[in-house]
C-alpha cells in the first residue's frame, strides 16, 4: 500500500508546505504518491515530479479546479483513496477545510495536525493549543491525517523524477461557487509562517505606539503579532492576535513586548525557537518562558533596539 | 429560516491545563468550563440574523455529558430560542458528533447550521466538514463575514493567503471564526428568562449512532519544558545575544 498526499499549489506554484508534508509523508510510508488536482497545473505536477522520495504523482487537471473548493476537490480524492493506506495533506486552511470532507465519505476518523510520526498507525499531536501532546493510534484501515508543516523539515525540490500519470476529473459540486479571493498585500511576511514575530501587549498602550513594533518588524523582516489584551484594548486589529483563541506561531525568533505572559497567550508562541521578552515588570510569567529577558521600560528599549539593529545593519529577506 | 448552531463544552480558554499524573488525560475536576469559544461567536451570528428578521427559529444543539447544559443555557441566554442535549457518557470523536448531527438535521430541517471552526480542547477543526459531506451540503469554513442572500450566503473565509468569499446555496454549514462578530453578554434577565426556554434531551443511542472510538488515546504528556533562560542587563547585550549566541538575527 501506498501513502496519498494532497498537493497545495495556485495552479502555477507549489505551496512550500507541502514540501513539508512530503518529509512527514515518507516518514510513514517510502511509497509517496502525490496527487495534483488543478487547472492547468502541469508546471506544479512537473516540480512535485523532482521532489526525490516522490514515488508517482497523479494530476487531475480540470478548470473546474481552478479555486480548489473542497466540494469538488473531495469527490477526486475519494476516487484516487482505493489503493492508498494514507491520506495526507498540510495542517493550514487548505487542508483543515478539505480532509474532514474527505475523512467522513469514508468513514474515517481524521487525525488533525501531527508533530511527529512515531508508527504509520501512531502519531503526536498537541492538543489544548500545545498544552499537552497526546500520543495517539488510529485504528481505521483508511487513514485521514494532516500535519502541522512547521514540525518538519521542508524536503529537497531536485533531485527526483517521479512519473506523473493523468487522472481523471470527478463530477463538479454545483451548490457552492468561488466568487473571489483578497491576498493580504504586506511587505511583511505572514504571522504563520514568519520566521520572526515582534509582539506587542496591553504595555503598549495605545495604537500608535505599535510603530515602534512595526519600525522593528520592517527592519527584522517580521511578522506583527499581539496578545489578545492589546487586541481586545483596539491597539490591533485581531488577526494579529497570537494565542490560544488566535494564531499559534512557531517563529525561529519572538520578540514579546510588553505582553505579561497570559496562559493564552504564551499557548501559541511557547514553541518558538528563542524567545525574547521585554517588559517592565521583572516578576511578569513572560520571563518564565523567555530565553532572553530584558527588564525595561518598552519606550526606551525598543527605539534602543531599532538603533542597534541599524549598526548591525542586517537585513533579512 | 432556521438555523441549528452546535456548541461544545470545553475547559475555559483562560485556565492553566495540567496533565493528568496517570498521562491518561487532563485535569477537569474542578476546572472552570464554559462555551468554546468560536461556537460563542457561531450563536451571535445566528441570533444577528434572526434579529435583523432573516430567520424565524435559532436552536442550539449540544452533545456532551450532562453539564454540558450549561452551554445550551448561556445560548438560550443570548437569544437561541431551543436547546437540544445529546448525551453521551464517553468521549466522542468529531466523526460520530457529525454523525449525531447529520441525525438532529433530518429531524429539525435547519437551513442552516453554524458551529466554531475548531474547539479548543482537541483542536481536531473537523467536525463542519465532516456534517457537510455527510449531508452533501455546502461547506464555508472559517468564516468571518456572512451575507445572508435570498437561497445563498455570501461567507467571507480567513484563509492563509488572505480573504476568500464562497457563495454556498442554502442549505449550507459554516464554520465561524473568531473574527466574525462581537459576541454579546447574556443579562441576568435574560439568564432567568432562558431557564423557561424549551430544552430537550436525547441520546446518541436513541439516535442509533454509534459513538465508539476509532482513536485510542495511548497517553497525554506535558509539552517539554523550556529550559530557563537568561536576563540580560542592556539592549546592546539583547542584541549582541540575538547576534552571536542565539544566531537568529
Amino acid at each position: 500500500m501506498s501513502v496519498l498526499l494532497i498537493a497545495e499549489h495556485d495552479n502555477k506554484e507549489l505551496k512550500p508546505f507541502t514540501l513539508n508534508a512530503i518529509t512527514a509523508a515518507t516518514q510513514i510510508d517510502k511509497e509517496l504518491h502525490v496527487l495534483v488536482i488543478g487547472n492547468k497545473a502541469d508546471g506544479v505536477a512537473k516540480s512535485i515530479s523532482q521532489v526525490p522520495n516522490v514515488k508517482k504523482v497523479i494530476h487531475v487537471d480540470n478548470e473546474i479546479y481552478e479555486n480548489y473548493l473542497a466540494e469538488n476537490f473531495t469527490s477526486v480524492i475519494i476516487k484516487y483513496a482505493e489503493n492508498h493506506s494514507h491520506l495526507l495533506c498540510s495542517a493550514n486552511t487548505f487542508g483543515k477545510n478539505l480532509m474532514p470532507r474527505v475523512a467522513a465519505l469514508l468513514d474515517t476518523s481524521q487525525v488533525s495536525d501531527i508533530i511527529k510520526v512515531i508508527s504509520p498507525d501512531t502519531f503526536l499531536r498537541p492538543i489544548y493549543a500545545g498544552n499537552a501532546f497526546a500520543t495517539i493510534k488510529t485504528n481505521d484501515q483508511k487513514k485521514c491525517i494532516t500535519i502541522r508543516p512547521t514540525s518538519f523539515d521542508p524536503a529537497p525540490t531536485s533531485g527526483g523524477s517521479a512519473e506523473i500519470v493523468k487522472g481523471e476529473a470527478a463530477e463538479a459540486f454545483s451548490l457552492s461557487k468561488f466568487v473571489k479571493r483578497e491576498e493580504v498585500k504586506s511587505d511583511r511576511p505572514e504571522l504563520g509562517t514568519a520566521r520572526v514575530v515582534i509582539s506587542g501587549g496591553r504595555g503598549m498602550q495605545k495604537a500608535e505606539n505599535f510603530k515602534l513594533i512595526t519600525a522593528i518588524a520592517d527592519k527584522l523582516n517580521a511578522a506583527v503579532g499581539a496578545s489578545r489584551a492589546a487586541v481586545d484594548a483596539g491597539y490591533i486589529s485581531n488577526d494579529h492576535q497570537v494565542g490560544q483563541t488566535g494564531k499559534v506561531v512557531v517563529p525561529d525568533l519572538y520578540i514579546a513586548v510588553g505582553i505579561s505572559g497570559a496562559i493564552q497567550h504564551l499557548a501559541g508562541m511557547k514553541e518558538s525557537k528563542v524567545i525574547v521578552a521585554i517588559n517592565k515588570d521583572g516578576e511578569a510569567p513572560i520571563f518564565s518562558i523567555a530565553d532572553y529577558g530584558l527588564e525595561a521600560d518598552l519606550f526606551e528599549a525598543l527605539p534602543q533596539f531599532l538603533d542597534e539593529l541599524n549598526k548591525l545593519n542586517t537585513i533579512q529577506k | 429560516m432556521k438555523i441549528l448552531v452546535a456548541v461544545k463544552r470545553v475547559i475555559d480558554y483562560n485556565v492553566q491545563v495540567r496533565v493528568k499524573e496517570d498521562k491518561t488525560g487532563v485535569v477537569t475536576e474542578n476546572v472552570k468550563m464554559s462555551t468554546n469559544p468560536p461556537d460563542d461567536n457561531a450563536i451571535e451570528e445566528a441570533v444577528k440574523i434572526k434579529e435583523a428578521g432573516k430567520a424565524k427559529e435559532v436552536v442550539a444543539i449540544t452533545v456532551g455529558e450532562e453539564k454540558a447544559q450549561e452551554t445550551l443555557r448561556k445560548a438560550l441566554a443570548v437569544g437561541a430560542d431551543k436547546g437540544i442535549h445529546v448525551k453521551i457518557n464517553n468521549t466522542i470523536e468529531p466523526l460520530a458528533v457529525s454523525k449525531i448531527l447529520k441525525k438532529i438535521v433530518e429531524k429539525e430541517k435547519p437551513d442552516l447550521v453554524f458551529m466554531g471552526k475548531q474547539a479548543i480542547d482537541d483542536d481536531c477543526n473537523q467536525t463542519g466538514q465532516m456534517l457537510a459531506a455527510l449531508l452533501n451540503w455546502p461547506q464555508a469554513t472559517f468564516a468571518s463575514k456572512i451575507v445572508v442572500k435570498d437561497k445563498s450566503l455570501e461567507v467571507t473565509r480567513e484563509v492563509d493567503e488572505g480573504l476568500e468569499t464562497l457563495e454556498v446555496n442554502i442549505p449550507a454549514i459554516v464554520t465561524c471564526d473568531l473574527r466574525l462578530n462581537e459576541p454579546r453578554y447574556a443579562s441576568l434577565p435574560n439568564i432567568m428568562k432562558a431557564k423557561k426556554k424549551p430544552l430537550e434531551q436525547i441520546t446518541a443511542e436513541e439516535l442509533g449512532v454509534d459513538t465508539k472510538q476509532r482513536i485510542q488515546q495511548i497517553k497525554v504528556e506535558e509539552p517539554p519544558k523550556r529550559k530557563g533562560g537568561i536576563k540580560v542587563a542592556s539592549v546592546a547585550e539583547l542584541v549582541q545575544k540575538l547576534k552571536n549566541e542565539a544566531k537568529v538575527i
